[in-house]
């Protein structure tokens, strides 16, 4: 038996792909990732605990969806599971990729690559397809740790409508996360230099979480009206402050993870008084709540196929020489 | 042309904007010859390399690789054809045995045969006490063997160097370039030899060609050539670089630089 699989001549595309998974597991950047991930379920964990245990008795009896709370749940003194890594899963993305194609230019392995009879995208796709089953790998592993933390220490075993949550959390953040793995694989066709593609995709980063929320305020408040004013255009400048918002891929990524993990959420973009009456304040079941965050899923789905073609095309493009 | 040619270029042209670095070249090489092609660095010797390679798409002209035209069929050129790149990288975290497991699965061989290959391989060029040891170990004329051992992985019928000996001392270029002598000459396989060194060229190639500023400016063997360029003159004076220079009327850059590099390997 184990003679016809040594026959079989082996297909390049997994080989490839194999190859690169063992590089990202061995190389010391992963522990340093895995260190740090590790460190952040543990800090969650911790503060979903303490805060859980400061709950009104009364909040727990009826909660259906008491589970979740072990991602959403915050002592104060450290933010959530869900806000951690929605902090951090772009920094993951962007050291999983930043030295994806510069590096094999410059240790000249590129060419060397390139001159073997596979088709050349198979370089990009399947480092593409390696560090997203690595990334799938440990974010799978993130959310089943906390999972299981959470049935040991309160004992309440999650749900189905709450294991759905949790399932389509961890396969969001995951295309969350490879939506900044492109952005960065991009850089590193573009970037000669490691450090500077690695910079360029904080520099990105930075700009989304920092400087972007600063430059939608200053636009805001030079076009917020009187609070007198009628109430169409008081209305017209939520709906512009909400559209403006959704530019922000991070924000996109926020809204749809805590509609997601927190089920009381029924509504994100401001909503006329009208449409409020006569609603029961409760939880949405899971199918609302994930037609409620469509348009965001479909968002970060688009942004991240888009930086996809964009590195595919500008890797196929480029001339290689040793 | 004829049909027994294994590499045929015909008005091979290659331009980066008004630069033109491979202007018209025609050039034909026979099954199993080592053919030097010999030029200056910049003449556009890589970019030729890299043109048969389908590596970089020609402005102009025609190549055929056995028959294959690499611009439209890249990956059936690739299978015959091995390429040793100037300065050839390897996984520097892996060892040479496991390079050449992973070039060989890229060629679609099966783990067993990669394995044997690679291993006979290596013993061939001599690495067999440094199998397992890690690249990142090895010397750079250890490497330039591992990438003449790994250009033969694909069981190729061209190899294609491309100024392998660059950063070899002189006693590793002699034993590197009677390697290549013998594997071309026990494999039959077919060799392309670039460099900027006359010296080196007329060690090893059955047919030099000198290329140039893109342009082939004589192609033959070296005594042919010899009796066809320098009637007259004697023969000797082939050797010295300084006479092609002088007869070719080639720029200064080249004439220095040829004879800098000659004299260096002769005192050694």
């Amino acid at each position: 038996m184990k003679k016809t699989i040594d026959m079989k001549s082996q297909n390049p595309f997994w080989s490839f792909v194999y190859k690169e998974i063992g590089d990202q597991f061995r190389s010391k950047r992963m522990l340093i990732l895995f260190g740090v991930m590790a460190l952040t379920c543990i800090a969650s964990l911790y503060t979903a605990l303490t805060g859980i245990r400061k709950l009104e008795p009364g909040q727990i009896s009826d909660d259906t969806l008491f589970f979740l709370n072990m991602f959403t749940i915050s002592d104060g003194t450290l933010p959530a599971y869900f806000v951690f890594i929605s902090f951090l899963g772009p920094l993951l993305g962007l050291t999983l990729g930043f030295d994806t194609i510069n590096s094999e230019h410059n240790r000249g392995t590129l060419s060397r690559l390139l001159a073997q009879p596979i088709p050349r995208d198979y370089v990009i796709n399947a480092k593409f397809t390696a560090a997203f089953i690595v990334l799938t790998i440990l974010f799978s592993t993130l959310s089943l740790l906390v999972v299981g933390a959470g049935l040991i220490a309160i004992g309440i075993p999650p749900s189905p409508e709450e294991l759905i949550r949790i399932i389509s959390f961890t396969l969001l953040s995951i295309i969350y996360v490879a939506l900044w793995l492109n952005l960065s694989v991009y850089f590193s066709v573009k970037f000669r230099q490691p450090a500077t593609s690695a910079i360029a995709g904080i520099a990105v980063w930075l700009f989304f979480t920092v400087f972007a929320p600063l430059i939608i305020n200053l636009i805001l408040n030079g076009l917020e009206p009187s609070p007198y004013a009628p109430e169409q255009v008081l209305f017209a400048y939520e709906k512009f402050k909400f559209t403006l918002i959704q530019f922000m891929p991070n924000e996109l990524y926020s809204q749809a993870t805590s509609t997601l993990l927190i089920p009381t959420i029924r509504n994100l973009g401001p909503l006329t008084m009208e449409q409020i009456q006569g609603a029961i304040p409760g939880p949405l079941p899971v199918g609302q709540s994930l037609l409620l965050v469509w348009p965001q899923l479909t968002g970060i789905i688009a942004i991240t196929m888009l930086f996809f073609i964009f590195s595919y095309l500008s890797f196929m493009r480029k001339e290689v020489r040793s | 042309m004829q049909d027994d040619f294994i590499i045929e270029m015909t008005d091979l042209t290659k331009k980066y904007n008004k630069f033109t670095a491979v202007d018209s070249l025609t050039l034909g090489i026979e099954r199993g010859e080592v053919f030097g092609l010999l030029g200056p660095n910049g003449a556009g010797k890589s970019t030729v390399i890299l043109m048969l390679m389908g590596l970089t798409e020609p402005t102009g002209g025609i190549i055929r690789i056995c028959g294959i035209d690499p611009v439209r069929h890249p990956i059936d050129v690739k299978k015959r054809v091995g390429y040793l790149p100037e300065d050839v990288g390897f996984y520097d975290d892996m060892s040479g045995l496991e390079n050449l497991h992973f070039i060989g699965s890229l060629n679609g061989l099966s783990k067993s045969e990669a394995d044997s290959r690679a291993k006979q391989l290596i013993q061939e060029v001599g690495l067999s006490e440094q199998i397992n040891k890690k690249v990142g170990q090895y010397s750079k004329g250890m490497r330039q063997r591992l990438g003449l051992a790994d250009v033969l992985m694909k069981n190729p019928e061209i190899i294609i160097l491309d100024e392998p000996t660059t950063g070899i001392d002189p006693s590793g270029i002699k034993e590197f370039l009677e390697l290549i002598v013998r594997l071309s000459k026990e494999e039959g396989v077919t060799v392309l030899f670039s460099s900027h060194s006359l010296y080196q060229v007329q060690q090893v190639c059955d047919r030099v060609g000198i290329f140039v500023q893109g342009k082939l400016l004589a192609a033959g063997q070296i005594d042919a050539l010899a009796e066809s360029l320098f009637v007259g003159e004697h023969e000797q004076d082939l050797k010295d670089e300084t006479a092609i220079s002088k007869k070719y009327g080639l720029d200064d850059i080249y004439y220095r630089y040829f004879e800098g590099g000659f004299n260096h390997e002769k005192n050694n």
